[in-house]
C-alpha cells in the first residue's frame, strides 16, 4: 500500500523519506507525494487500482485538505481510502467538519512522528 | 435827523440779529442795548428840542459813526457790511445837508432840490442794495442750512462709525474665540486621527498575527523534525562506522548535511518572519528603501491568507500569483506599502468570503479566487490585487477612498484601511490607487485594486 502525502510544504517529502528511511527501506511503506489537492487528485486518478493512504494537510492554497477529503470520499465508494487529516490548526471546527467529511483520523502540527508511525502500521495491517 | 436815528436802529436790529444767529450776542449785547436805548433817547430829546436846536442832530451823527467805526473795524460785525453799503449815501447826503445847513443856509436854500433829488437816488441805490442784500442773505442762509445739514449728516455718519467700530470690535473678539475653539478642535481632532491610525495599524497588527502564527509553525516544525532526524542518522552512522561500512556513514553524513542546510533555512524562515513583524508593528520611520516588490506580495499574500484563515476556517480561496521577474527593487518604506497590500488583500478575501455566502444560498457553484499581479510599466511598476467577488457598486464606489467609509457591519472594519492606503501610496510615494470593478456581470464580476507606483 502506497502512502500519498499531501502538503504544499516541498520540504515534507525529504523530512517523511528521512522520517520513515528505514521502513522504506524494509519495504513495510511506500510513499508518494503531492503538493497540493489538485496534484492529489491527478495522482489517484492516475493511479486508479492502487490502494493508497492519504495523509493531507488542510491548510493549502487553492483546493484545501477539507475539500479534497469531501471529492475522494465522494468519488471512490468501494473501498474508500483512509485518509488521515494533520492541520496546524487544531480546533474543534476543523475537527468537526474533517469528521463529518468521513475522515479517518485527525493529526495536529507539529506532527508526533513515532505516533503516526504506529497509526500508519496498524491501518496497514 | 430823525432818519439818521431810525436807521442806526435798523442797524442795530440787524446787527444783533446776524450776531444771535452766529451765536455771538453775548458779547455785544450790552452794547448794542446801550446804542438802542441812545437812539430812544435822541428821538425824545429831539422831539422836546426844536428844529433849531442842533445838538441832538449832532449826537445822532456821532451815535451813527461811531457805530460805522465798530462795523468797520470789528470782525463780528463783518456780517452789516452790507447793510451799511446800503444805506450809507443816504446817511452821508443826510450829513453833508445837515452840515450844509448849519454852516450856511442860504446856500443850502439855494441847493435844497439838488439834495432833494441825491436824497432821491440814495433811496433807490439803497433799496437796490437792500433787494440784492436780501437775495444774497437768502443764499446765504441757505449754503449756512446746507453746510448744516451736511454737519448733521457728518455727525450721524461719526456715530454710525462709532458704533460701526465697536460691533467690528465685539465680532473680532468672537471671531477670535471662534477661531481658538476651532484650534483646539483641530488639535484633538488631529490627535484622534493619530490614536485611530495607530488601532487601525493594532488591528491589521491583530490580522497578521494569526498569520504569523501559522507561518512561524511551519518552520519551526521543520527545524525541530530535521534536528531530530539528524540526532538518529548520526547513531545510526555510528553504528555504521563501528561496523566499518564508511561508504554507508559517508551517505548518512551527506544525508545530515542536507538536514542541517534544511534546518538553517528555516531557521532562517522563521527570522524573516519575526523581523517582518517586527517592522509592522514598529512605528512607521518613513524610511524608503529599496525593495523586492515581488518577494513583498509574496509575503503579505500568505500573511493575510493565514491571518484570515485562522479567523474563518471554512474559508478558502484559490490564490495566484503573476510576478514580472523584469522588476528590479524600487525605493518604498516597505511596512507602509505591506499594510496597503494586506488591506486590499483583506478587501478582497472578504469580497470572495460575501460572494460564496450568496452563491452558496442560491445553489450555484463558485470559485473564489483572489490574485496578486506585478508588472513593470514605463512609469515604473503596478500591483494589482484582483478578486471574484461581488464588485462594488456605482454609487459607493466614489467613497471609498473616504475616511470612516465601510460596508462591513459596525465593529467589523474601522473605515479607515482604504483611506490610509490611499494616503500612504499617493502622499507617501507619489503613487497612484485606482479601482476598477464589475458589478453584476455574470461573467466577470469583481474587484481590482491598481497600485502605481514610479520608479
Amino acid at each position: 500500500m502506497k502512502i500519498l502525502v499531501v502538503d504544499d510544504e516541498t520540504d515534507v517529502q525529504m523530512l517523511f523519506t528521512q522520517r520513515f528511511r528505514s521502513e522504506i527501506r524494509n519495504k513495510e511503506m511506500e510513499f508518494a507525494f503531492a503538493f497540493s489537492g489538485e496534484e492529489a487528485i491527478e495522482y489517484m486518478e492516475g493511479h486508479e487500482n492502487e490502494a493508497v493512504l492519504i495523509l493531507s494537510d488542510i491548510n493549502m492554497p487553492g483546493m484545501s485538505g477539507l475539500e479534497l477529503l469531501k471529492h475522494i470520499k465522494l468519488k471512490y465508494e468501494k473501498p474508500p481510502p483512509v485518509v488521515m487529516m494533520i492541520t496546524a490548526y487544531g480546533d474543534d471546527e476543523n475537527y468537526n467538519e474533517a469528521m463529518k467529511l468521513g475522515a479517518d483520523d485527525f493529526l495536529t502540527k507539529p506532527v508526533d512522528f513515532p505516533k503516526l508511525k504506529e497509526k500508519l502500521k496498524t491501518q496497514l495491517i | 435827523m430823525v432818519l439818521q436815528t431810525i436807521l442806526t436802529l435798523i442797524i442795530l436790529s440787524q446787527l444783533r440779529k446776524t450776531l444771535k444767529t452766529a451765536g455771538l450776542l453775548s458779547k455785544w449785547d450790552k452794547l448794542i442795548w446801550t446804542g438802542v436805548f441812545l437812539c430812544i433817547a435822541l428821538i425824545v430829546l429831539n422831539s422836546i428840542l426844536k428844529e433849531n436846536v442842533q445838538i441832538a442832530i449832532w449826537l445822532s451823527h456821532a451815535l451813527f459813526f461811531s457805530l460805522l467805526y465798530l462795523i468797520f473795524t470789528q470782525k463780528e460785525f463783518l456780517s452789516a457790511k452790507p447793510l451799511i453799503y446800503a444805506l450809507l449815501p443816504l446817511t452821508a447826503i443826510n450829513f453833508i445837508e445837515d452840515v450844509v445847513k448849519a454852516v450856511d443856509h442860504d446856500f443850502y436854500k439855494s441847493t435844497e432840490d439838488y439834495f432833494g433829488t441825491a436824497v432821491m437816488f440814495a433811496v433807490v441805490w439803497m433799496i437796490a442794495m437792500l433787494i440784492i442784500n436780501n437775495k444774497q442773505k437768502k443764499e446765504l442762509e441757505n449754503e449756512r442750512l446746507k453746510n448744516e445739514e451736511k454737519e448733521k449728516e457728518y455727525k450721524i455718519t461719526e456715530t454710525l462709525k462709532a458704533a460701526l467700530e465697536v460691533q467690528v470690535k465685539e465680532r473680532t473678539a468672537e471671531l477670535t474665540r471662534q477661531k481658538e475653539e476651532l484650534e483646539q478642535t483641530l488639535n484633538e481632532l488631529k490627535s484622534a486621527q493619530s490614536q485611530l491610525i495607530q488601532s487601525e495599524k493594532m488591528a491589521s497588527l491583530g490580522e497578521l498575527t494569526a498569520g504569523i502564527a501559522h507561518e512561524i509553525q511551519n518552520p519551526l516544525n521543520f527545524v525541530n523534525n530535521f534536528s531530530e532526524v539528524s540526532k538518529e542518522l548520526l547513531d545510526e552512522m555510528k553504528a555504521e562506522m563501528d561496523m566499518g561500512n564508511g561508504e554507508a556513514a559517508r551517505d548518512l553524513a551527506d544525508d545530515v548535511i542536507q538536514n542541517l542546510e534544511k534546518i538553517n533555512h528555516h531557521g532562517k524562515r522563521a527570522d524573516a518572519i519575526v523581523k517582518g513583524m517586527l517592522q509592522h508593528s514598529r512605528a512607521s520611520s518613513n524610511e524608503k528603501e529599496p525593495v523586492d516588490i515581488n518577494a513583498l506580495c509574496d509575503e503579505y499574500l500568505r500573511l493575510s491568507y493565514h491571518g484570515l484563515r485562522a479567523k474563518d476556517k471554512s474559508f478558502n480561496a484559490t490564490l495566484k500569483t503573476d510576478f514580472d521577474d523584469s522588476i528590479k527593487k524600487i525605493n518604498i518604506v516597505p511596512q507602509d506599502v505591506g499594510r496597503v497590500i494586506m488591506n486590499l488583500l483583506t478587501n478582497a478575501f472578504y469580497a470572495v468570503t460575501e460572494k460564496k455566502v450568496d452563491m452558496i444560498a442560491a445553489g450555484l457553484k463558485y470559485e473564489p479566487s483572489v490574485s496578486i499581479i506585478t508588472k513593470k510599466v514605463p512609469e515604473g511598476v503596478e500591483i494589482r490585487v484582483c478578486d471574484n467577488g461581488k464588485g462594488i457598486p456605482e454609487e459607493i464606489k466614489e467613497k471609498i477612498f473616504q475616511p470612516f467609509f465601510t460596508t462591513k457591519p459596525t465593529g467589523k472594519g474601522t473605515g479607515l484601511g482604504l483611506s490610509l492606503s490611499y494616503d500612504i501610496i499617493t502622499k507617501g510615494h507619489n503613487g497612484e490607487l485606482k479601482v476598477e470593478t464589475k458589478e453584476n456581470d455574470s461573467e466577470n464580476t469583481g474587484t481590482t485594486f491598481i497600485i502605481s507606483l514610479p520608479e
